[in-house]
């Protein structure tokens, strides 16, 4: 049987950056077939060429035993290739039938659309997929997670046989995932052939039959999922033995660190309370739109909430800036570290510096030789990969971008840590770090709450869990009770 | 390390980007010295010290207003009433500094100072209320600064009664006719002006703070900058150095005019954008702004020495902006 794709010796580069040198990659019909790599491995890069967006430098595709070459993505759509992409790219204004059949709408009469059949195709399809979205709905209208469901209907309509899903699940909560998950397995069953690339090991345990490993731009091995373990894949993503996935290495204290008592800022929390202890890793976990996030914003004044009360070392607090929050020792890591955590188009040293700007030039020049002196060490601390500190951090890869996020707010000598999704979309070698930081810092006595959508993570380094539904925290495990089950159980 | 293949290339990598980095960065200053030279070739009287001092002479009003321009566009905004406010400062400078009986403010001519303070506050004042309506209600730039384009234009005729204010005295109008060591009094303050805004925007921490909201004014805000402060402060700094603009013209002209500085705020704009300061903000730098305002200038000046008629001179600028910003997009994507 010939295979629905297939990838021999691909090459790549950019400048004098090898992106892809020697990767090979074969996938079945009626197979889920993991695509695993760390960031920098070539992945992206995989997935443009196959695309017809990147032109490869060297190399062999075959479709359905037929060697081609795309030179469009229009082209690897018409042989049948489709992706999901990352990044969402929807038309905000436009229906949800619009956006899927943007570009080739069905021709009404006088050469305008034909809404009407338009709109039962695209109903159609997304009945098909068992997603509940009304096609007429305006996009706008939609949650992140339902976008996602379009962006997935979208791909699907176009019939490929071949269908790319690049980190589908990393803005969707865990129901959604599961949704997406059935729609994956049934389509496996009609014989598509499924690429599906996530750094969330779980998640392809669970849903794919193959996998095929990426370091470094090369091929390192590939086969059955069922007869390879967990710490093996590891192993093969990251080059090295990793011992344990989660290094827990703090210990929490008995003194009282952040306390807080009935928060509530309405519509989006009611009556949280909570208290982390000093070295103590707080954890919290709940779908998106749970109510996480806005806790983080209370506490650091980027919201007022209506109630409450916080408490910082037994004294009572009042936040009502983000400059205020810094002041008292309190450091806020967002979720979105593009959306709200980097100057993208701003050096690596600039981004570093910029929450401390007033410690490292107390008058209004800025003093040159202390910044420059603070970012070599907090690149040196938390060994960021840069050529030069003045390159602009776009040029940094997701988890060493994480680390300069996290960097910036070391520099200004937090007591109180607040992480929302520190390890969001960084490969398991940054994850492995990140969490090292995280507990040293709460191991020298820092306070840390962290919100983490990953179920492995919490349960790896947190002392405590607390499980947010609908705007209220259900409960709070500790960790020697805690289990992925119960948590995805509370949470839903 | 080095013997690390994959290191040396990249390193090669990071040298190449340099050296592109270097091409972005400096490219408009090789434009303008072709332009310089090309002109000089071209017409002999270009390169005298009259011509020079002359070019300067134009190039400092419309410069002064691209100063204060750079510092809103690079936070992400952009101020349309530049021209209005200047007509505006002008015309109440002038009202304390004429002989005119029917122009002056009661017990005029005050002492230059006080006219002159009087045009700074009004610029200032202008974009004291732009400020907060941009940073505090949300209104687009764009919007609220075509109103006060148009309001501050309407506020200068109901002040002069729609009549200029004539007359100014002597020690006003040195401003834009004197001289200190050889060198035209508007030059020298277009120069000052310049080395400030330059060590503000490049060396201060609120400098910083402008690159910071402009390139992301979420992650400024979770940094503790206090991002409608240094919202509000970008547009009282262009409208102060409005007004300074509208003092010049009127001291060179020796009256100021209700219809002085109409259009300027395009020129201004023009002169930011090729000086490869993005529209969208967090990107550009002062310089960036003098080569534009100087590139317009010398443009203006050689064409005139060349005898081409100013309708083409006007073409000949649309050219130059719209080709200025392709060729930045266009390395962008390269790079």
């Amino acid at each position: 049987m010939t295979s629905l794709l297939k990838v021999e010796g691909l090459k790549k580069a950019f400048g004098g950056v090898v992106a892809l040198r020697d990767a090979r990659f074969e996938l079945d019909a009626g197979t889920v077939h993991a695509l695993c790599g760390g960031n920098g491995a070539g992945k992206s890069t995989f997935l443009s060429i196959l695309m017809g967006i990147y032109r490869r430098d060297a190399g062999k595709i075959w479709r359905n035993g037929r060697e081609v070459e795309f030179n469009s993505p229009a082209e690897a759509l018409a042989s049948g290739i489709a992706i999901i992409e990352q990044e969402l790219s929807p038309i905000p204004q436009m229906t949800v039938a619009e956006n899927i059949f943007l570009g080739r709408e069905p021709a009404g009469r006088f050469g305008g659309v034909n809404f009407r059949k338009m709109n039962a195709a695209a109903q159609a399809i997304l009945d098909d997929l068992g997603f509940a979205i009304p096609a007429t709905r305006r996009m706008y209208s939609l949650s992140v997670a339902q976008m996602q469901l379009v962006e997935i209907a979208k791909a699907l309509s176009h019939d490929a046989e071949v269908i790319f899903m690049d980190e589908p699940t990393s803005a969707i909560g865990h129901r959604e995932a599961h949704q997406l998950f059935s729609v994956v397995r049934r389509l496996r069953e009609r014989g598509r052939g499924i690429v599906y690339v996530s750094h969330r090991l779980s998640e392809i345990f669970d849903v794919a039959d193959r996998y095929t490993v990426l370091r470094d731009g090369a091929y390192v091995g590939s086969g059955s999922l069922a007869e390879v373990d967990r710490a093996s894949l590891i192993r093969m993503i990251v080059g090295r033995e990793i011992s344990e996935e989660y290094a827990k290495i703090n210990t929490p204290t008995e003194e009282e660190g952040l306390s807080v008592v009935g928060l509530t800022s309405p519509g989006k929390i009611d009556d949280i309370s909570f208290t982390v202890r000093k070295g103590e890793i707080f954890g919290i976990y709940g779908l998106m739109g749970s109510g996480r996030t806005e806790i983080f914003d209370c506490l650091f004044g980027l919201d007022r909430p209506s109630k409450g009360e916080v408490k910082l070392f037994g004294e009572r607090l009042s936040v009502a800036t983000p400059a205020a929050a810094i002041a008292h020792g309190i450091a806020l890591v967002t979720e979105d570290r593009k959306l709200s955590g980097l100057y993208l188009n701003d050096s690596i040293r600039r981004n570093l510096s910029m929450a401390t700007m007033r410690d490292l030039s107390p008058h209004f020049v800025v003093n040159a030789a202390r910044e420059a002196k603070a970012s070599c060490e907090a690149i040196e601390r938390f060994q960021i990969r840069v050529g030069r500190d003045v390159d602009p951090v776009a040029s940094l890869s997701g988890g060493n971008q994480q680390k300069v996020v996290l960097g910036k707010w070391f520099l200004t000598n937090p007591r109180v840590l607040l992480l929302d999704e520190p390890t969001r979309g960084v490969d398991v070698g940054a994850k492995r770090e990140i969490s090292r930081i995280v507990g040293d810092f709460a191991a020298a006595g820092g306070t840390v709450a962290m919100i983490s959508s990953e179920v492995d993570e919490l349960l790896g380094i947190a002392d405590r869990i607390m499980v947010m539904r609908d705007g209220r925290s259900v409960e709070t495990l500790d960790r020697t009770q805690a289990t992925a089950e119960k948590l995805v159980h509370l949470s839903v | 390390m080095l013997d690390n293949p994959s290191i040396a290339k990249s390193q090669q990598a990071t040298a190449s980007a340099t050296l592109k980095g270097i091409a972005r960065e400096y490219g408009i200053y090789l434009a303008f010295v072709i332009l310089v030279v090309a002109l000089s070739f071209a017409n002999k009287y270009f390169l005298t010290q009259s011509n020079i001092s002359n070019v300067l002479l134009q190039t400092s009003i419309n410069g002064v207003l691209a100063f204060g321009m750079t510092f809103v566009i690079i936070t992400g905004g952009i101020d349309l009433s530049v021209g209005s406010v200047l007509a505006l400062a002008g015309i109440v400078s002038a009202s304390f500094a004429t002989n005119s009986p029917q122009a002056t403010v009661a017990g005029g001519p005050y002492p230059v100072f006080v006219a002159l303070t009087a045009g700074v506050l009004v610029g200032v004042a202008s974009g004291a209320i732009i400020g907060p309506i941009v940073a505090r209600f949300n209104v687009p730039a764009f919007v609220a600064t075509l109103g006060m384009l148009s309001a501050a234009r309407g506020l200068t005729l109901i002040y002069a009664g729609g009549r200029p204010v004539p007359a100014l005295t002597p020690q006003y109008r040195w401003i834009g006719n004197g001289n200190v060591f050889g060198v035209p009094a508007p030059v020298v303050i277009f120069a000052a002006i310049f080395l400030v805004s330059w060590f503000v925007l490049a060396r201060t921490r609120f400098g910083r703070y402008v690159y910071a909201v402009g390139g992301n004014a979420r992650a400024a805000k979770t940094s503790g900058i206090n991002v409608v402060r240094v919202r509000i402060a970008v547009y009282v700094i262009s409208g102060g150095f409005a007004g300074v603009a509208g003092m010049l013209l009127a001291a060179r002209t020796g009256s100021a005019l209700t219809q002085a500085g109409i259009g300027y705020e395009l020129d201004a704009i023009a002169a930011v954008v090729i000086g490869g300061i993005s529209l969208s903000g967090g990107v550009g730098r002062m310089t960036g702004a003098l080569i534009g305002a100087l590139i317009i200038g010398v443009m203006n000046n050689g064409l005139d020495l060349m005898g081409i008629e100013s309708y083409y001179q006007q073409v000949l600028k649309g050219m130059l902006i719209v080709g200025a910003v392709m060729l930045d997009q266009r390395r962008n994507l390269g790079g």
